[in-house]
């Protein structure tokens, strides 16, 4: 910067334009409209090969939970999303329910109990939970962990079944919206619990410190200090999570046995997610029926875009609270 | 309800740092003792001990003995936690909650001994601790508000008020005044004159003349040399520390003739 050539770049609002600084303008400007042409190509794609379907649809796409877009002769096209819809909301509110106080609690303990190395080593192992590819949680979630839970589905039926979400009978196979929720709950702790880690490590320690000499005990100081500093992060890491389990195909896919039915019941078999639904159906499909799955998917594309938007705006209001 | 301090031959560690050497003092009910001493000198790791705040950093040990009257506040039966509630803390930046409101703020750290107390009581000790922090006509009409909406001096007096509504023995304050402006810091040296009434007061500051006015006993702190501990040098009336102090080193730092 000190060099003998600073009278010249003193003088370069409109100076030499040199030929290094406009490639690196030039390809970084690209590479960001690149993303903008990326997104607006594939809901054109989605818009575009879903419009042959919806306009031979007989039924009404948003409140008919028929799946029939294969017109035989003399039949009718007919499909709905109203109950892959309500299948994908719920089994990522089931994961979400879970997973986040599990989350909150995970970090709560790596940032303020856990002696610094087992944190270290823990924070990895969370990390390492994200790199696990979902078709392996889907095996261990339809070999082991369906057979395992059982029990507890019978056993919730029983003291539990006068809530309809709960209610009996229990499904013999245990592939139901619950466990598949339960397994994408695991699959999205760990982006809840890096969010969260992070928020509670920039608590400043003037808060900490306030409420520690106000003779809180570190539970108290967690609560009057932590938690409210770090709830705006929490919320955000949730949503990113949610979005994450509304997106995700193949545990899914094998562990739930699917009907397309609109069922608030958790422990008996039914429901199906938008992604399940595109993943089991495509090998088959043909013509409208292609062209139905992917209006379905439009659909989950206009579901996860709206999550992690509003996501983002809770992320960002909160960076303005702590300025 | 305040307490004397007694503190005999406590040195404070970092690790295996040495930041403080062998300090023996007493500190007086009902008046205000200020430490004194050049940046770096141990008074804030010092005052920090007193209230047990020091173990907070990861590392941080003490040996010595703290008594509180006739609590031994390092003794291993007693509770970090109770040693707080009795020995109130003021910071150098004033820390208010953020996501509280001014009410939640004052009461904040009452409701942790009191979890279920009335509404009249809290706003009794609401309307009392910032009437104490000549706060009270300021916010009065404003309690629900944010307390990170107030000015710097507003929010310093605001943290004063949180920790005299717990009611505690002693009140340290370090550096309370050294992020605010004159006007603000005569506010909060008014208040400290006040508040000696009730509470034993230790203060750190940076500026002498404050300590000159606001302290009735003054206790001089300085290293013996880089990476040395600091030690305290010289403790006494405030007059005669500052008219005629018997060290060689606090009459340097005093006149400024220093370093």
């Amino acid at each position: 910067m000190t060099t003998t050539d600073s009278s010249e770049t003193a003088v370069a609002p409109r100076g030499k334009r040199r030929l290094g600084d406009l490639v690196f303008a030039n390809s970084a400007r690209g590479a960001g409209l690149l993303i903008l042409a990326i997104l607006a190509g594939v809901a054109l794609f989605l818009i575009v090969q879903s419009l042959s379907s919806l306009t031979a649809n007989e039924g009404n796409f948003f409140t008919s939970s028929e799946w029939s877009p294969e017109a035989g002769p003399g039949e009718e096209v007919r499909f709905g999303v109203a109950a892959l819809a309500f299948g994908t909301v719920l089994g990522a509110a089931i994961a979400l329910v879970l997973a986040t106080p599990v989350a909150v609690g995970i970090a709560l303990f790596i940032v303020y109990y856990a002696p610094r190395r087992l944190a270290a080593l823990l924070g990895y192992l969370v990390d390492l939970l994200a790199a696990i590819p979902s078709v392996v949680y889907g095996l261990w979630g339809l070999v082991y962990l369906v057979d395992q839970l059982q029990p507890l589905y019978r056993f919730m039926a029983e003291y539990l079944g006068w809530i309809p979400l709960f209610a009996g009978p229990v499904s013999s196979t245990g592939r139901t919206m619950l466990s598949a929720g339960i397994v994408l709950a695991v699959m999205i702790l760990p982006i809840i619990t890096a969010m969260a880690r992070d928020v509670f490590t920039q608590v400043p320690q003037t808060h900490r410190e306030a409420a520690l000499a106000l003779g809180a005990t570190r539970w108290e100081m967690i609560r009057t200090a932590v938690l409210p500093f770090g709830r705006p992060g929490v919320i955000g890491g949730a949503m990113l999570g949610m979005g994450r389990a509304l997106g995700e195909t193949m545990a899914v896919a094998m562990i739930l046995s699917p009907s397309l039915v609109i069922s608030p019941n958790v422990l008996q078999s039914g429901n199906q997610t938008i992604a399940a639904h595109i993943a089991l159906q495509y090998p088959e499909a043909t013509g409208t029926g292609v062209s139905a799955l992917i209006a379905a998917g439009l659909v989950l594309f206009g579901i996860t875009l709206a999550v992690n938007m509003a996501a983002r705006f809770v992320v960002s209001r909160r960076k303005e609270f702590t300025e | 309800m305040a307490k004397r301090i007694d503190v005999s031959d406590l040195n404070v560690y970092y690790g295996d740092f040495k930041a403080v050497e062998d300090v023996t003092m007493t500190v007086e009910p009902r008046s205000v003792t200020a430490f004194i001493g050049s940046s770096g000198c141990g008074k804030s790791t010092f005052l920090r001990t007193l209230n047990r705040m020091h173990e907070v950093t990861p590392g941080a040990r003490v040996q010595g003995k703290v008594m509180l009257d006739n609590l031994d506040v390092y003794d291993h039966s007693v509770d970090p936690v109770s040693v707080r509630r009795e020995i109130g803390m003021v910071f150098q930046r004033a820390n208010p909650f953020p996501t509280m409101s001014i009410y939640d703020n004052v009461i904040a750290g009452a409701k942790l001994n009191n979890q279920r107390m009335s509404k009249s009581r809290s706003d009794e000790i609401v309307e009392r601790s910032l009437r104490d922090a000549n706060l009270w006509e300021e916010v009065k009409d404003r309690l629900n508000k944010p307390g990170a909406g107030l000015s710097g001096g507003q929010q310093q007096r605001l943290c004063i008020a949180r920790a005299t509504a717990v009611e505690p023995a002693v009140l340290l304050m370090d550096e309370p005044c050294s992020a605010l402006d004159p006007i603000s810091t005569l506010a909060i040296e008014d208040l400290i004159a006040k508040l000696k009434e009730n509470y034993t007061i230790v203060i750190v500051t940076h500026n002498m003349q404050q300590a000159a006015r606001v302290s009735d006993r003054t206790a001089f702190f300085n290293l013996a040399g880089t990476g040395q501990p600091g030690r305290l040098i010289e403790m006494g009336d405030t007059n005669k520390i500052f008219t005629k102090p018997d060290k060689k080193e606090t009459e340097n730092y005093i006149t400024g003739r220093f370093g």
